[in-house]
C-alpha cells in the first residue's frame, strides 16, 4: 500500500489505482446488487409510508455522498494550497462533477418521493433547499475550472472557493433551517440509536456501502482520465511551439503543469 | 492607514467618475423594481407586501454589476503587481477596495432603496427597517463580492461567472435581512435576533472575505 506522498507521482498511481478498479468496481456492483434486492424485495414496507420507503436506499445514500464528496474536496483543496500536492488538484476536479451528479440525484429521488408523501414535487423546505444551493455551488466550481485556460493556475484559485464554500456551507444550512422547515429529522446517526428498524437499517447500510465503493471507482476512473487529458494538454502546446525554441522552453512547461512531470 | 485611505479613495473616485458604474448600478436597481410590477400586477396590497423583498433583491442584484472590473482592471494593468511589491498587506488592499467600492455603490442603493419602496407602496415602517437592514447588510454583500471578484480576476470575461459564484455565498444575509424586515412589520416575528445575526454577517464577511480575496488575488498573478 504506497503512501500519499508516493502515489503524488502520477505514474505511480495511475500504476496503482489501474490494479485497483477492477476490484472496486466488482466489489460495488455485488454490494449494490444485494443491497437492491434487500431493499425492493427483502424488506417490509412503511407502515405509513407504504413502498415508497424504498426510495430512501437510494435517497440518503446519494445524499450523504453528496456531502461526503464536498468534504473530500475541501481536504484536496487544503492538500493543493498547503502542501501542493499535485493529485490533490486532480482529485478535486475530478470529484465535483461526481459530487454534482449525487446531490442531482438526491434531489430528484427526493422530488420523486416528495410527490406522493407531500403532494407536491417541490416545497421549500430547509433540506431541500440548502442541497439545490450545495448543488448550485458544485456547478459554479465547475464552471470556474472550465474558465481557465491552464489546469495549473485554475487549481490554487479554484482550491481557494472550495474552502470558501466549506466555511459558508454550515452558514447556508444554519440560515435556511431558520427561514423554514419540513424535512424529517435525523433518524439514523443520533443520539440514543436510530430510530429505524432493524429490516430496514440492513440495506441501507448495504447501500451506502455499494454507494461508496461506486464513488471511489467512479472517482479513481475520472482521476486516471484527468491525468491523461493533461498529459495530452501538454504534448500538444509543445508540438505547437515554434521549432527553435522547443528545447528552451521544455522544462519551464514541464515545471508549469505539475501532471505532466512523471 | 494612509495607504488604506488612498485606496479607498482612488476606488471611490473610478466609481463614481463617468464609466465607474455607480450610477449604473442605481438605474439597475430602479429598472429591477420597475419591472416586477409588471410581473406580478399592479395590485398595491401584494406588492407592499413582497415590496421589502423586492427592494433586497434589486439590491442584491445591483451589486453584482460592477464587481468584475474592481480587480480585474489592476490585474490588466500592473497594479496588482505593484501592490504586492509595495509590501502592504494584500488584505488592505482588498479591504481598501471594497470600502471604496460600497461607498461607490452600495450606499447609493441604501439611500435609493426608501424612494423605491415608495413606488412599491411600503409603509414607512417597512421603509425605515428595509433601509436599516440594508445598511447593515450590503457591506457583506459587497464584501462577499470581492471574493469573486478576486476569484475571476484573472479571467477576460468573469462577469456572469462572478453573479454564479456569488448568490449562493449571499443567501444568508437575504435571509436574516428580509427575516430582520419582516419582524419589524409584522407583529408576531421577532426583529432583533435576526437583525443581530445580519450584524455578525457583516462582521464575519468583514474578517473572512478579505483573507479569501487576498489568497486568490495572490494566486492569480503567481
Amino acid at each position: 500500500m504506497p503512501s500519499l506522498t508516493q502515489l503524488a507521482n502520477p505514474t505511480r498511481f495511475l500504476d496503482f489505482s489501474g490494479k485497483l478498479i477492477p476490484w472496486f468496481a466488482a466489489a460495488a456492483a455485488i454490494v449494490l446488487a444485494v443491497g437492491l434486492y434487500y431493499g425492493l424485495f427483502a424488506s417490509p414496507p412503511d407502515y405509513q409510508q407504504g413502498d415508497t420507503v424504498r426510495i430512501m436506499y437510494i435517497h440518503v445514500p446519494a445524499a450523504m455522498l453528496a456531502m461526503g464528496c464536498y468534504t473530500l474536496m475541501a481536504a484536496s483543496a487544503l492538500g493543493t494550497l498547503v502542501w501542493r500536492h499535485p493529485l490533490a488538484d486532480v482529485a478535486a476536479r475530478s470529484a465535483a462533477p461526481i459530487g454534482a451528479a449525487f446531490t442531482l440525484l438526491g434531489l430528484i429521488t427526493g422530488s420523486v418521493w416528495g410527490k406522493p408523501m407531500w403532494g407536491a414535487w417541490w416545497v421549500w423546505d430547509a433540506r431541500l433547499t440548502s442541497f439545490l444551493v450545495l448543488f448550485i455551488m458544485y456547478l459554479g466550481l465547475i464552471a470556474l475550472w472550465r474558465a481557465f485556460d491552464d489546469p495549473a493556475r485554475a487549481s490554487r484559485i479554484v482550491a481557494v472557493l472550495i474552502l470558501v464554500g466549506f466555511v459558508n456551507i454550515p452558514i447556508i444550512k444554519f440560515s435556511v433551517d431558520w427561514w423554514n422547515t419540513l424535512h424529517q429529522s435525523e433518524s439514523i446517526f443520533r443520539m440514543g440509536g436510530p430510530t429505524i428498524d432493524p429490516s430496514m437499517l440492513r440495506p441501507l447500510f448495504l447501500m451506502l456501502g455499494g454507494f461508496g465503493l461506486l464513488f471511489a471507482t467512479l472517482l479513481m476512473g475520472a482521476m486516471r482520465a484527468e491525468i491523461y487529458r493533461r498529459r495530452v494538454r501538454t504534448a500538444q502546446l509543445v508540438a505547437a511551439r515554434p521549432r527553435a525554441s522547443v528545447a528552451a522552453a521544455t522544462p519551464v512547461s514541464a515545471a508549469a503543469s505539475p501532471a505532466s512531470a512523471s | 492607514m494612509s495607504a488604506l485611505l488612498a485606496i479607498i479613495g482612488q476606488t471611490l473616485r473610478l466609481g463614481l467618475r463617468a464609466g465607474g458604474g455607480a450610477v449604473v448600478g442605481l438605474v439597475f436597481f430602479l429598472a429591477v423594481v420597475t419591472v416586477i410590477p409588471f410581473g406580478v400586477g399592479p395590485d398595491l396590497k401584494l406588492l407592499a407586501r413582497i415590496g421589502p423583498a423586492i427592494l433586497w433583491i434589486g439590491a442584491l442584484l445591483a451589486s453584482l454589476l460592477g464587481l468584475d472590473r474592481l480587480f480585474g482592471a489592476d490585474r490588466e494593468d500592473g497594479s496588482l503587481d505593484l501592490f504586492i511589491i509595495s509590501g502592504q498587506p494584500m488584505m488592505l488592499v482588498v479591504i481598501g477596495r471594497a470600502i471604496g467600492h460600497w461607498l461607490a455603490t452600495g450606499l447609493p442603493l441604501v439611500i435609493a432603496a426608501p424612494v423605491l419602496g415608495l413606488l412599491l407602496n411600503v409603509e414607512p415602517v417597512g421603509l425605515a427597517a428595509v433601509t436599516l437592514t440594508l445598511l447593515v447588510g450590503s457591506p457583506a454583500l459587497t464584501l462577499i463580492g470581492t471574493v469573486g471578484a478576486a476569484l475571476t480576476a484573472g479571467l477576460a470575461r468573469g462577469g456572469m461567472l462572478i453573479a454564479v459564484l456569488i448568490i449562493p455565498l449571499t443567501i444568508p444575509v437575504l435571509i436574516f435581512g428580509i427575516s430582520a424586515t419582516a419582524g419589524a412589520i409584522s407583529d408576531p416575528a421577532p426583529f432583533l435576533p435576526p437583525f443581530l445575526i445580519l450584524c455578525a454577517c457583516t462582521l464575519a464577511a468583514l474578517v473572512l472575505a478579505p483573507i479569501a480575496a487576498a489568497a486568490a488575488l495572490k494566486l492569480s498573478v503567481e
